[in-house]
């Protein structure tokens, strides 16, 4: 019989899984956490910006456990995190401060502070390395090593914003500072309209795939054309929780690789142009994913008839949990509800038939 | 139960949360109240705020019944009362008049549930008004001022083209005579149920971050014009080829060899409960 969803599930899923097993463990020996922490840093970062949790280790072990799905790992994290009683709320991070790795600026040559390129793939040749590395890497990291050792550190001085010079020149608008709570994302329906604070989070959140085919469109003529890159950086921040016992004083939790971009683009105000700035800030090394969320953020405050400058559809659709598990839904049975639809669709077929009659 | 996560996976912050959501849920019928949706092990889309009203409220001495599309045996109920097995020490099974909570995908039993019983619904859209307008900021001002013309109108410009209502499951209801409400895509065949009936029904859309309820006791009017009576499902005459009943909801099936067409009961605990007495009865 045909039947088989309806009857028999629980047998067919844990064969089902059983197989799966074999899919996952189908290659002799296992890959270390640690190499997917240092050798998929990219995707661990991916991985940890979409679910929202910060944890080398564990996005690493979430990749293992489902095939390196993205979609999966992250789905593992966040069901992860439900389990965690939120306890605290650190301070905002000043990313002025932070300790930089790379630095640059598409609008200026030289800034405050100086441009700094560090790790980058925008100059590599695509090419693949057919015969392997050429060196193995133990060799790279101990030649690299030597090299660092021999020498000398510099003191990295804290870089001043690329926009602080344009705020100060007054083509920026200086905001009024806005001190209250952001809006927990993770712990509150998003109403619309919404705060900054919620766009700018479930933004940093969201399906990197997702947030750079709207951002593209914004830049093919869906939007604003071409904002300019007003700095990226990306680097370590220090996180700080006020000490329960007395407010004034801060307990250190430690640092997170963030990276930050400022995008930089002509508006209108009243009578003057002026330069609107969008934001964009994600976990770890996930460059176009910050660009492209600073492209949005400048979007979405514009008034305007595309797509990446209406708020709720920008926000709503581009969460990887929640786009993935409703399309993923579809494979459910849905016996009942379309046998409901094939009721009114038969039912308008004979009324209509009768009045041709 | 596995000890690694606590009574029924959630904390007991979250669960408390989710509770005082149901409450004023329970206190404003039909109305959509918003909820910090917690991500859970199982897909979003995939019953995960049906789930959450289940593991906010089940305890030590519930008996849980978990059914989808009418059915106990379908993967996703499998899978469900299995993710709640390893969370929890309670009791599940298949028979409708034994279960404290139910949780059911798009169906409500055929049985009628009694006082005490809770059905919980799995809700994918709970916005009754989404599909006469897609923002959600808007939808939420037309109930504010209970402008539920546009639905009236998409009714009537149904019977315009179609002669019918082309409305086919998640049949817009009015609760209580304030709130317009999606009864989840249950089929039309199941929207008279929620009328003045015995039980709580809780409703919860994990994905859109919403919980609403129908109290007991409670007005549930599906949208029909006065001389265009409100129709449910017609299988004309069919019956279910395993238990005889005519007055069921039927699922067509069909036979895969000879590719004939039956139907039969989507609801297979009540199916096969009557089979089983038809069957003692002619012994």
């Amino acid at each position: 019989m045909a039947y088989v969803a309806v009857s028999g599930g629980e047998e067919a899923i844990e064969e089902s899984i059983r197989l799966l097993e074999y899919y996952q463990n189908s290659a002799e020996g296992e890959i270390a956490v640690e190499a997917i922490t240092n050798q998929l840093s990219l995707l661990v970062d991916r991985v940890m910006g979409e679910a929202g949790l910060y944890s080398r280790s564990y996005a690493a072990l979430a990749l293992r456990q489902c095939e390196g799905s993205v979609e999966e790992a992250v789905f593992l994290l966040r069901a992860y995190r439900s389990t965690l009683t939120r306890n605290y709320y650190t301070h905002a991070v000043d990313a002025t401060n932070m300790r930089v790795i790379r630095r640059i600026s598409a609008a200026f040559k030289d800034i405050k502070g100086g441009q700094l390129l560090g790790p980058s793939y925008d100059y590599t040749h695509r090419l693949i390395k057919f015969n392997g590395a050429t060196q193995s890497p133990q060799d790279i990291r101990q030649t690299l090593f030597e090299t660092l050792e021999a020498e000398q550190p510099e003191e990295i001085a804290s870089c001043p914003r690329v926009s602080d010079e344009l705020r100060s020149e007054g083509l920026i608008e200086q905001a009024a500072p806005d001190d209250q709570s952001p809006h927990d994302v993770t712990m509150h329906m998003l109403e619309f309209p919404t705060t900054r604070s919620a766009r700018l989070q479930t933004l940093a959140r969201a399906d990197t795939g997702f947030v750079s085919g709207l951002a593209y469109s914004a830049l093919r003529g869906f939007g604003q054309v071409h904002p300019t890159v007003g700095e990226l950086r990306s680097g370590y921040v220090e996180l700080y929780v006020s000490y329960l016992l007395d407010e004034q004083e801060s307990v250190y939790l430690g640092e997170v690789l963030i990276t930050e971009v400022e995008g930089f683009s002509p508006a209108h105000n009243k009578e003057q142009l002026k330069i609107s700035v969008g934001y964009g800030a994600v976990f770890g090394r996930c460059e176009t994913k910050a660009i492209a969320m600073a492209v949005i953020d400048n979007e979405l405050n514009q008034d305007g008839p595309y797509p990446t400058q209406d708020e709720e559809f920008v926000l709503m659709h581009g969460d990887s949990l929640e786009m993935n598990g409703f399309i993923s839904h579809l494979k459910l049975p849905h016996y009942v509800t379309f046998q409901s639809k094939l009721d009114a669709v038969r039912k308008t077929r004979l009324e209509g038939n009768k009045s041709h009659e | 139960m596995s000890k690694n996560y606590n009574y029924a996976f959630l904390d007991e912050g979250s669960k408390r949360e989710i509770r005082r959501a149901t409450l004023k849920a329970v206190a404003i019928p039909g109305y959509q109240v918003p909820f910090g949706s917690r991500e859970l092990p199982i897909g979003r889309g995939w019953g995960t705020g049906g789930i959450q009203l289940t593991l906010s409220l089940i305890g030590p001495g519930d008996v849980l019944k978990v059914i989808d599309q009418g059915s106990d045996e379908s993967v996703n109920a499998v899978n469900i009362k299995k993710f709640v097995g390893l969370c929890t020490d309670i009791e599940t099974t298949t028979e409708t008049p034994e279960a404290t909570l139910i949780q059911s995908r798009h169906r409500i039993p055929e049985i009628p549930l009694k006082n005490g019983q809770i059905l919980i619904f799995q809700v994918p859209l709970p916005e009754p008004l989404r599909i006469v307008e897609a923002r959600e900021e808007v939808t939420k001002k037309m109930h504010a001022e209970k402008d539920y013309a546009p639905l009236w109108l998409q009714l009537y410009e149904s019977l315009i083209r179609y002669k019918k209502v082309t409305l086919a499951s998640e049949y817009p209801c009015l609760v209580e005579g304030r709130y317009m409400m999606n009864p989840s895509p249950i089929p039309r065949f199941d929207n008279p149920k929620l009328h003045k009936a015995e039980c709580l029904y809780l409703f919860g859309a994990g994905r859109e971050k919403k919980i609403y309820a129908v109290p007991p006791y409670t007005d549930v009017v599906s949208l029909a014009f006065d001389d265009v009576p409100f129709e449910i499902e017609s299988f004309g005459g069919k019956h279910c080829r395993l238990c005889g009943s005519t007055d069921t909801y039927l699922d067509e099936v069909f036979d895969q060899q000879s590719g004939k067409r039956f139907h039969q009961c989507s609801d297979t605990s009540y199916c096969r409960k009557l089979s089983s007495q038809k069957a003692q009865n002619r012994e």
